[in-house]
């Protein structure tokens, strides 16, 4: 077994520098990388390119790192529900490429199987296409989009073994599992890190070969977007 | 004339047994509580859940359970979770039977705009435009008019395009309308809506054939 255990963050994280491009998991507030997030912050690394589906809250996710003006540019989905993400990008100072779901997801992956780029439907006729190669297939319009390349992914799972494999957990799941292997460094944070052996095999979803690292996080605040309920 | 749950509940006549659904945000939302009890369909969020169930109740909510409008959900017997990749392989792929979604312009060639408006806060596409680049059967959602009272069913649109040619049918607090390569066809009125009013409140292309019904 090939032991991906680190025993803190900081050592998670080690060799993050300024100007790095980083993949992020997580949709909405829901699956990100908590841990790493907040040592991102106490980093204080500047020049941040940061793909994720979306740029958090004001006062969590990836606002936190917002607020000390760390990102300089966005790849994203959806970046609504952030008050200081419209004022920076409204101003300039925070530079936002806006692209389809389906497509970021699909960049990420691209970039764990070893694929250049894909060719999608997604945003054909639109400005999301304009200036990029297009090509038809049984006739119809598709759009060349590249794999991303990053510095470093920071994925969130539910339980990972010290073999770096992940088990996610509900809609957590999303964007992590496209993420892992898709940058240089791969570094999970999990809930609960279990000696290896104690993780069924058949009920691994990410093998630990695409992680490098791997820590169970010190706290987990899992904040709600937006709770809905019913009545009894 | 229909409010939003009015126009949810035409909508939800359009789908079958057997249907896997998705579900945009606002008044598509709204389909799920009209859909007959008696048929198995199954409700794709592309966050990565197929066969969402309701609001869970006070108390029970999941942090790690939401849907694409981040709000806290439960599953159904039969559920599954899955990643974003394999969530957009089933839109792209053509797997999801029907794609309900709101728009504040379509044109008469089927053209949809629902993601930005130049000048203001451009909040992202999210998963629309794979949605309607791939989805065979689109049905939007909206009101007829928008709130200066202009028409929202236009010869082309104005706003930014979320995707070309996918439109095939909208359902409005009007009525409800099949896109065809001549323009929008008229296919039933709204209660207490007459032809001319459709007709005044849209700038396309209006095929009206026969009498039109009232739709039920």
């Amino acid at each position: 077994m090939i032991n991906k255990k680190v025993d803190n963050v900081t050592l998670a994280l080690q060799g993050v520098k300024d100007n790095m491009t980083l993949m992020l998991g997580g949709f909405g507030l829901c699956g990100i990388p908590e841990n790493s997030i907040a040592h991102l912050v106490k980093l204080n690394v500047k020049g941040l390119t940061c793909i994720s589906n979306n740029a958090g809250v004001d006062d969590f996710g990836l606002g936190l790192l917002l607020q000390k003006h760390q990102i300089k540019k966005m790849i994203s989905s959806y970046v609504g529900e952030n008050d200081e993400f419209e004022r920076q990008m409204l101003s300039g100072e925070l530079d936002v490429e806006l692209i389809p779901q389906g497509t970021l997801a699909e960049r990420c992956r691209a970039a764990q199987a070893g694929f250049p780029a894909i060719y999608t439907p997604a945003g054909y006729g639109t400005e999301v296409a304009e200036g990029k190669e297009i090509r038809e297939f049984d006739g119809k319009m598709h759009v060349l989009e590249y794999a991303f390349k990053a510095d470093f992914a920071f994925v969130k799972a539910w339980k990972g073994d010290e073999a770096g494999n992940l088990v996610f957990k509900g809609s957590a799941r999303n964007f992590n599992p496209n993420m892992c292997g898709a940058a240089k460094i791969t570094v999970a944070e999990v809930e609960e890190l279990v000696p290896v052996g104690t993780l069924d095999p058949n009920h691994i979803h990410i093998p630990g070969i695409f992680v490098q690292r791997i820590f169970q996080g010190e706290v987990y605040e899992k904040r709600i977007e937006q709770l809905t309920v019913r009545q009894r | 004339m229909l409010d939003k749950n009015g126009i949810a509940k035409r909508i939800a006549q359009e789908v079958k047994d057997g249907y896997y659904v998705n579900l945009g945000i606002g008044i598509p939302t709204l389909v799920a509580n009209f859909v007959r009890d008696d048929i198995d369909v199954d409700f794709q969020s592309e966050n990565g859940v197929l066969g969402m169930g309701p609001f869970p109740f006070e108390g029970e909510e999941d942090a790690d359970i939401i849907n694409a409008g981040k709000q806290t959900i439960t599953t159904l017997a039969g559920a599954s979770f899955f990643d974003s990749a394999l969530s957009f392989s089933m839109i792209r792929g053509k797997h999801v039977d029907l794609t309900i979604l709101g728009a504040m312009e379509v044109s008469e060639n089927g053209d949809i705009a629902n993601w930005k408006i130049p000048g203001k806060m451009v909040k992202g596409m999210g998963g629309a435009m794979d949605l309607v680049a791939s989805a065979e059967n689109i049905i939007v959602a909206m009101m007829h008019t928008n709130k200066r009272g202009e028409s929202k069913l236009l010869k082309r649109c104005s706003l930014p395009l979320t995707g070309v040619g996918c439109v095939k049918k909208i359902v409005t607090n009007l009525a409800v309308l099949d896109v065809t390569e001549n323009g929008f066809k008229l296919l039933e009125r709204a209660p207490g809506v007459s032809v001319d009013d459709i007709k005044n409140a849209t700038e396309g292309s209006l095929i009206v054939e026969g009498e039109i019904p009232e739709m039920n």
